[in-house]
């Protein structure tokens, strides 16, 4: 299974998580959110960017709770809310914003 | 202490690498954070060397960990006990070990940090408060 972007191949899971974090670019991201059927604005953005430097910086994809008070704290409560954080990821904001991020899927999630 | 909260320690005793026990610990302790309990982590025997500072596993081809360590303020986990002991008879000394920071909500959000060196005989009794210990 995998994603093909600009003429190269990408190989995921069966749940669509790229197996290697490395082949992860901009142009992939967009992939996986078409496949996903999200449109990507700043929004979704800033909330993949947020994802990607905390995997960087410990080594995990944060718990979704984690990751909408981390990103109420961030960028405000009007962005950090459970609400509109489903309206950006409506299959969850964690599952769905680490697989278009390039990350595993989330610690503790199934 | 609240209905329904029980006190959590989660007894680390083997070196990071090697075994699975560390970083299976580890995911226990991230995934349990769900459920709101009063949750402390010891560590002691080798336990110790999962927290210390500029860990290097290139050489043994497994992701290093040890960052993650620190997220855990993140998910309310804020209580690191290390067996002074243990480090000792390792020849090693709190400065061995990496700074790990939590925000306290009660206190305006101000950083404190989460490790928390104790005694072998303040160790038996954090053993002896808890509802549940789960050993790895």
């Amino acid at each position: 299974m995998s994603y093909e972007v600009n003429g190269q191949t990408v190989e995921h899971d069966e749940e669509g998580y790229i197996t290697n974090l490395n082949d992860w670019s901009k142009e992939l991201a967009e992939v996986i959110a078409k496949q996903e059927e999200i449109e990507m604005t700043d929004e979704h953005w800033a909330v993949v960017n947020f994802l990607r430097d905390y995997y960087e910086e410990y080594q995990i994809a944060p718990a979704v709770r984690v990751l909408i008070k981390a990103i109420k704290k961030q960028m405000g409560p009007e962005i950090g809310n459970n609400k509109y954080m489903y309206e950006l990821f409506p299959y969850g904001p964690a599952k769905q914003a680490c697989k278009i991020a390039g990350l595993p899927k989330p610690t503790g999630c199934v | 202490m609240e209905d329904g909260i029980k006190k959590f320690l989660y007894v680390n005793r083997k070196a990071p690498y090697g075994t699975i026990y560390a970083l299976e610990a580890l995911e226990v302790v991230l995934i349990g954070a769900a459920f709101d309990q009063d949750v402390s982590l010891a560590f002691l025997d080798d336990g110790v060397f999962q927290l210390t500072k500029g860990q290097n596993t290139d050489g043994i081809g497994v992701k290093n960990f040890s960052p993650t360590f620190r997220a855990l303020g993140d998910y309310d986990v804020n209580k690191l006990y290390v067996e002074r002991e243990s480090l000792e008879e390792r020849g090693l000394t709190e400065d061995d070990l990496q700074e790990i920071m939590y925000e306290d909500e009660d206190d305006d959000w101000a950083e404190k940090p989460s490790i928390r060196i104790i005694s072998r005989a303040e160790m038996a009794d954090l053993m002896h408060d808890q509802d549940v210990i789960l050993s790895f």
